[in-house]
């Protein structure tokens, strides 16, 4: 099959990979490439790193295998092929009443990749992560040859591929346990927490299905830790799904003084405030209200032509109070963050060995790609694996090796598994060899 | 009653984003090609995205007998129908010019199999006295060029296949339209050099259906390919002959 040999990039556009893509439009020519020329898969490209890259061997571009393949009413079981956006899902399923029950920040991730990251949502506390709603899935091997693994056939290999970065194979197709999606809208309750410790109350007493947290990563002092609270439900019942109408795009890479610390600070401090005092309560279509940065296609290009590092971490409930305070007097104090940054309670859901949700508090925050920030980063990082807490390794591009045996107390069993399923590990990435995923040996 | 689509060449991209926008307006579809069992896939697709029925008949442009099923389907629509022609092939140039035989097979591909369907077909549209046919032609075929010119050959004939019966249907109702696409990523164009403005399925597919609802006669996909080749046509054959374009 002809390859596309034009560099890539992840979404945060700082490493890239030029080994080709393939890119098959039907099952059987999938089959017949793996076959002649095996290497990993990639989805939407929504990974911010280098998990989606593959600088060796030539990558399987999945995005034109899409197709649903079947539904159940009776019980909500969803059959599709790998490369379905969930976007797609949603679109097509909402007006039936189901929705995927885990959706992350873009709806432009694909099935495969929702299952590889064993990917989390506003709802995460309530519903565990995306591997957990997975029934079955088709994973094919180095020889092109399909298996189906679930919690009953090959369990330790099923739950390997649920967050294992697509070591284990390429995943052709699943089956998941979509939720029941009451409404195309949902009420979105809005209101400004002023500092960290406020905000940690706010979400241990929560009980809103949906919560995410904006967080001011520019802010110092007594506001430290302050932002937005959004809390959500479903409306009533037979408000209709509503899809999103066409996004606009970013036409051109956004110049660096957008992102400089004064400017990031005056637009942080407006859209705090944008938010009355007292709080408001707003309805919401579904679709916007998960996805709010897909109504903006190629958003990342307004990080500017050098790209992004998106620092995201989970921190465990009895750290998470004094080492969020010491990162975010650090990151206020840097003036390198840009507006994007997320604060999210997390429960104990998981679905495999390397799946990133653990119980606690989860942080995010973008920083625009220079060396002071990437310094920074690294720092932030040494800081979460000493709490015991993890970096998301969909977002990561500056972990080592020595951090991950730290962070995920499962990585041994994980290794185990994709060496018998993959031995000569024709599935790896630039990811996987960065962080040393497969092992040392 | 909805509209029905008899699709030809329906595995290809620019096929499924037209099944897929015609399935949201719960479209009978009738898929074509030589794949069935993925197209089968593609059928339970289409039907979840809202599709009235959807049925599978194998066709291969190299086996003429393939006609039949086709002209039995059609017949037992009650009324009006859509055909849409995407089957097609693109070997390179170069392979061509080695083995001169493959020419047979690009003409086949690209000509004669889509026009005798067509002609086939053309009777039982005029007896109903309504319905379109989308035929997918090539900018390739506004110009013989140094890059691909037996595909250009075969795709110009094609054009003036569907112009005639353009002129011989619109007498009783049924319209025809010429679809010339420029650079669509699909996987005929997937990782080839040269390759700009590459526009998405999609995109085809809304073009062609809005072409159809118009009734429009010969469109360029995406709209600016009609200024790009009203230029490529206008160079006059002394300079275009020395042109590597």
């Amino acid at each position: 099959m002809s390859l596309n040999s034009a560099p890539y990039t992840g979404w945060g556009r700082v490493l890239s990979a030029d080994a080709g893509r393939a890119r098959p439009e039907k099952t059987a020519a999938l089959q017949r490439h793996l076959a002649e020329t095996p290497g990993p898969a990639l989805g939407g490209l929504r990974s911010y790193g280098d998990a989606a890259l593959s600088g060796l061997r030539a990558a399987v571009d999945m995005t034109r295998l899409d197709r649903m393949l079947a539904f159940d009413p009776q019980t909500g079981v969803l059959e599709a092929e790998a490369g379905v956006r969930l976007s797609d899902i949603l679109e097509h399923m909402a007006p039936r009443g189901w929705m995927p029950a885990v959706m992350p920040g873009t709806g432009r991730v694909t099935l495969g990749g929702a299952i590889a990251a064993d990917v989390h949502g506003k709802n995460h506390h309530q519903m565990g992560s995306f591997g957990q709603h997975v029934e079955s899935i088709r994973l094919l091997d180095a020889e092109g040859q399909a298996r189906d693994l679930s919690e009953t056939e090959g369990p330790d290999l099923f739950r390997a591929t649920m967050g294992g970065m697509g070591l284990t194979g390429v995943i052709e197709s699943a089956h998941i346990r979509l939720a029941p999606c009451p409404s195309g809208t949902v009420e979105v309750q809005e209101r400004r927490i002023p500092d960290l410790d406020s905000y940690l109350e706010a979400f241990a007493a929560s009980k809103a299905p949906f919560q995410v947290g904006w967080i001011d990563a520019t802010a110092t002092g007594t506001a430290l830790g302050r932002g937005i609270l959004e809390e959500a439900s479903f409306s009533s019942p037979g408000a209709p799904f509503v899809p999103p109408s066409r996004a606009s795009t970013v036409p051109i890479d956004a110049p660096g003084f957008l992102l400089a610390g004064p400017v990031v600070r005056a637009f942080n401090n407006r859209y705090y405030r944008r938010v009355p005092a007292a709080g408001r309560t707003r309805t919401r279509p579904l679709a916007a209200f998960l996805f709010p940065l897909d109504s903006i296609s190629g958003w990342n290009r307004l990080y500017g032509k050098r790209g992004f590092h998106q620092f995201q971490c989970v921190l465990p409930p009895d750290a998470a109070p004094t080492t969020l305070r010491t990162m975010l007097t650090e990151i206020g104090s840097s003036g390198l963050a840009a507006p994007l940054a997320v604060l999210k309670r997390m429960g104990p859901g998981h679905a495999g060995p390397l799946s990133f949700p653990m119980e606690g508090y989860t942080l995010a925050v973008d920083f625009p790609n220079k060396p002071a920030a990437e310094a920074l980063v690294a720092r932030l990082i040494d800081q979460t694996a000493e709490a015991g807490g993890r970096i998301y390794l969909a977002k990561d591009s500056l972990a080592q090796a020595r951090h991950i045996e730290i962070m995920y107390p499962e990585l041994d069993s994980f290794r185990d598994i994709i060496r018998r399923a993959d031995p000569d590990g024709v599935f790896e990435t630039d990811l996987a060899r960065r962080l040393a995923l497969r092992g040392t040996a | 009653m909805t509209e029905t689509w008899i699709i030809i060449g329906a595995s290809s991209a620019m096929a499924r984003a037209l099944a897929r926008a015609s399935a949201k307006r719960s479209a009978t579809l009738v898929l074509c090609g030589r794949d069935t069992e993925d197209l089968e896939r593609d059928a339970a697709d289409l039907r979840l995205r809202g599709a009235m029925t959807v049925d599978v008949i194998a066709y291969d442009t190299r086996k003429p007998d393939a006609d039949a099923a086709i002209v039995r389907r059609a017949e037992a629509i009650g009324g009006a129908f859509n055909v849409a022609v995407f089957a097609g092939s693109m070997p390179p140039q170069e392979a061509v010019e080695a083995d001169p035989d493959l020419l047979a097979g690009v003409v086949q591909d690209n000509f004669t199999a889509a026009g005798t369907l067509l002609l086939r077909l053309a009777p039982m549209m005029e007896a109903r006295g309504a319905g379109a046919i989308v035929g997918v032609a090539s900018v390739a075929g506004d110009r013989g060029r140094l890059g691909n010119y037996a595909y250009g050959a075969a795709k110009a004939g094609f054009a003036t296949l569907l112009s005639g019966l353009r002129n011989r249907l619109g007498r009783s109702g049924v319209h025809v339209v010429t679809v010339k696409p420029g650079f669509v990523d699909t996987a005929m164009t997937w990782g080839l050099d040269g390759m700009f403005l590459v526009a998405p399925p999609e995109k085809v597919a809304d073009d062609i259906l809005t072409a159809v609802r118009r009734k429009r006669n010969v469109i360029y996909t995406p709209w600016f390919w009609a200024g790009i080749m009203g230029i490529i046509r206008t160079v006059p054959e002394p300079i275009f002959k020395k042109l590597k374009i």
